[in-house]
């Protein structure tokens, strides 16, 4: 048995330690926000929270995240209110969304370790993250929006 | 399109009898130092007595160079910010940088993807028991495009190799970093020397005087 | 975590009662006879088709395309908002399971394709929006007791005098009225969506992860398989042994299906380790003799033989030899895989003498006879549930459904019935129905003019539709998905002698279409080729274009780019463009690159886009779609190579099939024409321009013309 706390509620899963964290919160919690998109760290869709830093869950094994805390994109805001959400909204961000939760859970360090991102700033956050439809202009616009939302008293 | 460029790492001036001649000489030259602390905590302690100790510390380190150009070392030693990748040393894709203390940065931190150990399978992010990083941004200890002579003498130069005394180098290759060099993943070609041997040859470039070879041939970039 | 099934068990079998228990339903005709050529010789009203108006003045649409990212999930319900005039905000949309009503309008099936949708939907969806809010108004005229003609509508109410009640409590009335025979639809002057930059109905739920793509499907009971393939096209399973795979916890069950051995597993992971168990022996076949380089090699030698015509002008063979300057070129394209980013899967469960399948797909009705034909059942015993598609650029649209097809037949052989299959990354990328491997050899004969006298255009490339259910759209021999940006080239209007010719060799490797289909080759080696005219004409590219094209359309878009993208001013040092228009699923697009190369680095800088697709239904959408396309196209250039050896695909994951990234991504600037013609689409025509357009950038730079994609190292040193 593993224990670990995932978006605020502890869990025990009794499953393999080599098992990578993407396939406990996705096929033994059910939290399918997190996607596969490749299962080598190549590009981000994986991305979640373990103790605040955007690790690629596919290549984590289980057991780094024993006791620890994990946040998915479902855990990020109670309500679809994160900056970045609300961003990402209101520019358009999304088009076929697969890869928009590894985008928006990597923006997310990006904007906590780093409240006034440059455009370079985004691009040496951001780059780890496929995106097959290409939204990358509007990912970059969206995070100066939150950047903004951000400064004006926005959640987080 | 191949975005990375190459470098195909040729140490020069390395012969079969040099390499012999060392060899032969090692365990002499070793028994002939006794590692008391004083003498390994500064670099000024350590030099070369004899023509046979400076010959014999050269052509050591001749070997190590050869380890520490090879791709497992060198790749994480970088000239620029960015690591490289694979035995062509190819720029790290993802855009990942160095950062100021060396662990990557944002959602790029080396450990997002570096594990405790390597991920098994072709390609995979590589890792150890240590923390995956490279030296930080003000500590670069650039090894790419070094000759034999300008590493040596980096090596022991404490404003260039992170402060570390004769003592603290003779330990470092001891860490399970340098160590992964030998146990670097499924499909991954190790340094040209057995971790072994490479030890012996950094033991013995120390000690017999830590010795920079004549400067050589600059290698590509 | 049972609590999210639950919840989700319980949408499922209430959202049937939801449909079942409606207080009005709308009858809208099965096919608009205005657009369709479908010989369906009966007038069927199908029930609950496109549009539910709600007791709770709720407004259900439902798409008869998928959303793959392309924006129908809004485009679609905007066409229906215009004329009902309802509450944006109380719109709900879903995807429609296989049906007649949902069969598109021009094409006699029902698919999401060829970048269709909007205009194939333009007046189907307006009339339903219509012919509801009709209904509505009548009901809230009898009610009321006024003339229909009094009432107007608005936000989801009618509005009477002073008196306004809402859809909702009209719905009843109006579901017991006849349906009108006529509506009419909206002045343009008088939209309040069409032509507006709308934002996308699906975004909230794409940020916060209850977006649920076909890989999301999770039921109590359900297992996951894992299928180890061929590594050779068309190999088959000689023997196998499953005793490792076996004894990996969580794995239940390993049977053999025609396309492989499934490993069927309480997870992903466990599948997946065991199929990397698995001890296989293949008989690898004939296809283990095909390799990349022999088939250029022979390709090469095919396209110097006479090929089957595709179009003819004049007289090629007796002009172009007395023309004094010539122009002779070969252009190599590789297979290329569309790589969405939600690896291929699909869900099946078998009970009795019924199937339920969910997935996302972009030809619903094939994959549910398909997966019928397997089963011995009729289609409608297969229930399809469309999810949506973590993109699509049509390998989510296989004629022979090789993906659900593969899923039925694991559920059917596994013992609990009930699979989710899922392929990994290593399984699309080397899983094939690539965009076909092409060879382009033309000769062009150039007048004292500088005009091109006479072309000669030689294509050798498998065909996308032979051996296909859709082998019927080859014409006169030709596969027009092979040759199209060619044979119907503005430029040949100009050009007196032409002669187009097609090779079209089968290969061990399955092909299909991927974002913009024949026009990812033809448009490339069309437009570089125009460049390298211009030059050797001593013209301007954009000057030299304006000189030869006729078709206004074409025209516009160029001198759009050209104003938009300052192409008379000069650049920065170390910097160049290249231009490209094309027209493709009747949108016109001109793009121009702005590249620099240092240390062998090819640098996008900045692309500016022009497109004329008649009206822009969602201009905001639109902009998406060219940079998306844009985006693609990159790929395709930079990275965009699958290459074989010994039947082997070498590459297997994003680390060797590169996508383009947010560090590569230049300033894309898009701008719309404001243009009365003819909808075209939106989706594939922004693909087209762009690898010519930086080929020409390049050309600027170093004096060498790109044959080759992707590009290669050698394409970025000076001449």
């Amino acid at each position: 048995m593993i224990k670990l706390t995932v978006n605020g509620q502890p869990f025990s899963v009794d499953v393999e330690p080599g098992m990578p964290l993407l396939w406990v919160i996705r096929d033994v919690l059910h939290l399918t926000g997190t996607k596969y998109g490749c299962g080598m760290a190549q590009c981000g869709a994986c991305t979640v929270h373990l103790n605040g830093d955007a690790v690629r869950s596919c290549v984590t094994p289980v057991k780094r995240a024993e006791n620890q805390t994990v946040t998915t994109i479902e855990g990020l805001s109670p309500n679809s209110t994160h900056p970045l959400q609300q961003a990402w909204i209101a520019e358009d961000v999304p088009q076929c969304g697969y890869c928009q939760s590894g985008q928006i859970m990597a923006a997310a360090v990006l904007l906590k370790e780093n409240p006034n991102p440059t455009d370079q700033d985004i691009d040496d956050a951001m780059s780890g993250n496929i995106c097959r439809c290409g939204t990358y202009q509007r990912v970059r616009k969206a995070i100066h929006h939150a950047a903004e939302l951000q400064k004006q008293g926005g959640a987080q | 399109m191949k975005t990375g460029w190459y470098n195909h790492i040729r140490p020069g001036n390395i012969t079969l009898c040099a390499t012999a001649i060392t060899l032969a000489l090692t365990l002499a030259a070793t028994l002939g130092f006794k590692n008391d602390d004083d003498k390994y905590k500064s670099w000024d302690n350590i030099k070369a007595v004899t023509a046979r100790d400076s010959l014999l510390s050269a052509n050591a380190f001749m070997q190590v160079y050869k380890v520490l150009m090879s791709p497992r070392c060198m790749n994480c030693h970088p000239s620029g910010d960015i690591p490289l990748n694979g035995d062509d040393n190819h720029l790290h894709p993802q855009g990942v940088k160095r950062g100021p203390d060396g662990k990557g940065v944002y959602a790029l931190k080396c450990t997002n993807c570096h594990q405790k150990q390597n991920t098994p399978g072709l390609n995979m992010p590589p890792g150890t028991t240590e923390e995956w990083h490279l030296p930080p941004s003000n500590m670069k200890m650039v090894f790419q495009g070094k000759t034999a002579h300008e590493l040596a003498e980096q090596l022991k130069d404490t404003k260039q190799n992170g402060g570390k005394s004769p003592h603290d180098m003779l330990e470092h290759v001891k860490t399970d970093l340098v160590k992964w060099g030998w146990n670097p993943g499924e499909g991954r070609s190790t340094p040209p020397l057995p971790y072994a041997e490479f030890v012996k040859q950094w033991n013995q470039w120390i000690n017999s005087g830590a010795v920079a070879p004549a400067s050589g041939e600059k290698l590509a970039r | 975590m049972s609590n999210n099934t639950i919840s989700r068990r319980n949408f499922l079998q209430t959202s049937g009662t939801l449909t079942g228990g409606l207080l009005i339903s709308f009858f809208i005709p099965a096919a608009a006879k205005k657009l369709g050529e479908m010989p369906t010789g009966n007038t069927m009203f199908a029930p609950n088709a496109y549009l539910n108006v709600l007791p709770d003045n709720n407004i259900k649409i439902v798409l008869s395309h998928v959303e793959m990212g392309q924006g129908v999930w809004t485009t679609l319900p905007m066409l229906i908002a215009e004329e009902l005039d309802c509450d944006w905000n109380k719109v709900i949309v879903e995807h429609a399971p296989p049906g007649q009503p949902f069969v598109h309008t021009v094409y006699g099936l029902q698919i999401t394709g060829g970048s269709s949708s909007t205009w194939s939907e333009f007046e189907r969806y307006r009339n339903a929006g219509a012919t509801a809010r009709a209904l509505l108004v009548q009901a809230a005229a009898q009610k009321l007791n006024v003339d229909p003609a009094s009432c107007k509508t608005e936000n989801g109410f009618v509005i009477a005098g002073d008196k306004r009640i809402s859809y909702g409590e009209l719905t009843e009335a109006a579901s017991k009225l006849p349906p009108p025979a006529n509506v009419q639809l909206k002045d343009k002057k008088d939209w309040n969506y069409l032509g507006k930059p709308t934002k996308r109905l699906d975004a909230k739920a794409k940020v916060n992860g209850q977006a649920s793509f076909g890989m999301d499907v999770h039921f109590p009971g359900m297992l996951t398989a894992v299928v180890a393939h061929s590594p050779v096209f068309g190999g088959t399973v000689k023997s196998f042994d499953a005793t490792a795979a076996k004894a990996i916890k969580g794995v239940r069950e390993v049977v053999k299906i025609p396309t492989g051995v499934a490993v069927i597993a309480d997870h992903f992971w466990a599948a997946k380790q065991g199929r990397d168990a698995l001890k296989i022996e293949w008989n690898n076949g004939a296809g283990e003799s095909f390799g990349t380089i022999s088939q250029f090699d022979s390709y090469k030698k095919l396209a110097t033989q006479r090929g089957t015509s595709a179009g003819k002008a004049g007289d090629v063979e007796t002009a172009l030899p007395k023309t004094k300057k010539q122009i002779n070129a070969t252009y190599e394209f590789p297979y290329l895989a569309h790589a969405p980013m939600e690896p291929l899967n699909c869900t099946v469960k078998l009970s009795g003498n019924s199937c339920e399948i969910w997935t996302g797909t972009q030809m619903p009705g094939v994959d549910q006879t398909a997966a019928a034909t397997i089963l011995g059942f009729k289609p409608e015993q297969v229930k399809m549930n469309i999810q949506f598609l973590g993109g699509g650029f049509g390998r989510r649209a296989t004629p022979a459904s090789d993906f659900v097809s593969e899923a039925v037949q694991v559920a059917k052989a596994s013992s609990g019935k009930f699979t989710k299959l899922v392929w990994s990354r290593e399984d699309d990328i080397r899983g094939g129905y690539y965009r076909p491997a092409f060879l382009h050899q033309v000769n062009i004969g150039i007048g004292d003019d500088g005009m091109p006298a006479a072309w000669k255009h030689t294509l050798v490339g498998q065909s996308i539709v032979a051996g296909t259910p859709f082998q019927g759209l080859i014409k006169d021999g030709v596969d027009g998905t092979s040759v199209e940006g060619v044979n119907d080239s503005p430029y040949l209007e100009s050009i007196p002698n032409y002669n187009i010719e097609l090779h079209s060799p089968n290969t061990p490797v399955s092909v299909l279409w991927w974002r913009s289909v024949g026009h990812t080759h033809t448009a490339f080696v069309m437009e570089t080729l125009i460049d390298e005219l211009a030059h050797s004409a001593g013209k301007d590219p954009v000057e030299y274009r304006r000189s030869l094209l006729k078709s206004k359309r074409h025209l516009n878009v160029l001198n759009l780019v050209a104003e938009k993208a300052g192409w008379n001013n000069p650049l920065p040092a170390g910097r160049y463009r290249g231009v490209a228009v094309h027209e493709s699923f009747a949108s016109y697009v001109a793009q121009v690159a702005e590249i620099s190369i240092e240390k062998g680095q090819l640098k996008v800088h900045r692309v500016v886009c022009a497109i004329d697709c008649g009206l822009a239904v969602n201009p905001e959408g639109v902009r998406a779609q060219m940079e998306s396309g844009i985006i693609f196209g990159l790929t395709a250039v930079l990275y965009g190579e699958i290459f074989l050896d010994k039947g082997r695909v070498k590459q297997r994951n994003f680390h060797d099939y590169k996508i383009l990234r947010m560090n590569e991504t230049p300033v894309i600037e898009v701008h719309i024409a404001d243009s009365n013609e003819k909808m075209g689409g939106a989706g594939e025509p922004g693909t087209p321009p762009i690898a010519p357009a930086i080929a020409n950038a390049i050309f600027a730079a170093t004096g060498k013309r790109v044959r080759k994609l992707p590009l290669q190292a050698a394409d970025l040193t000076k001449a």
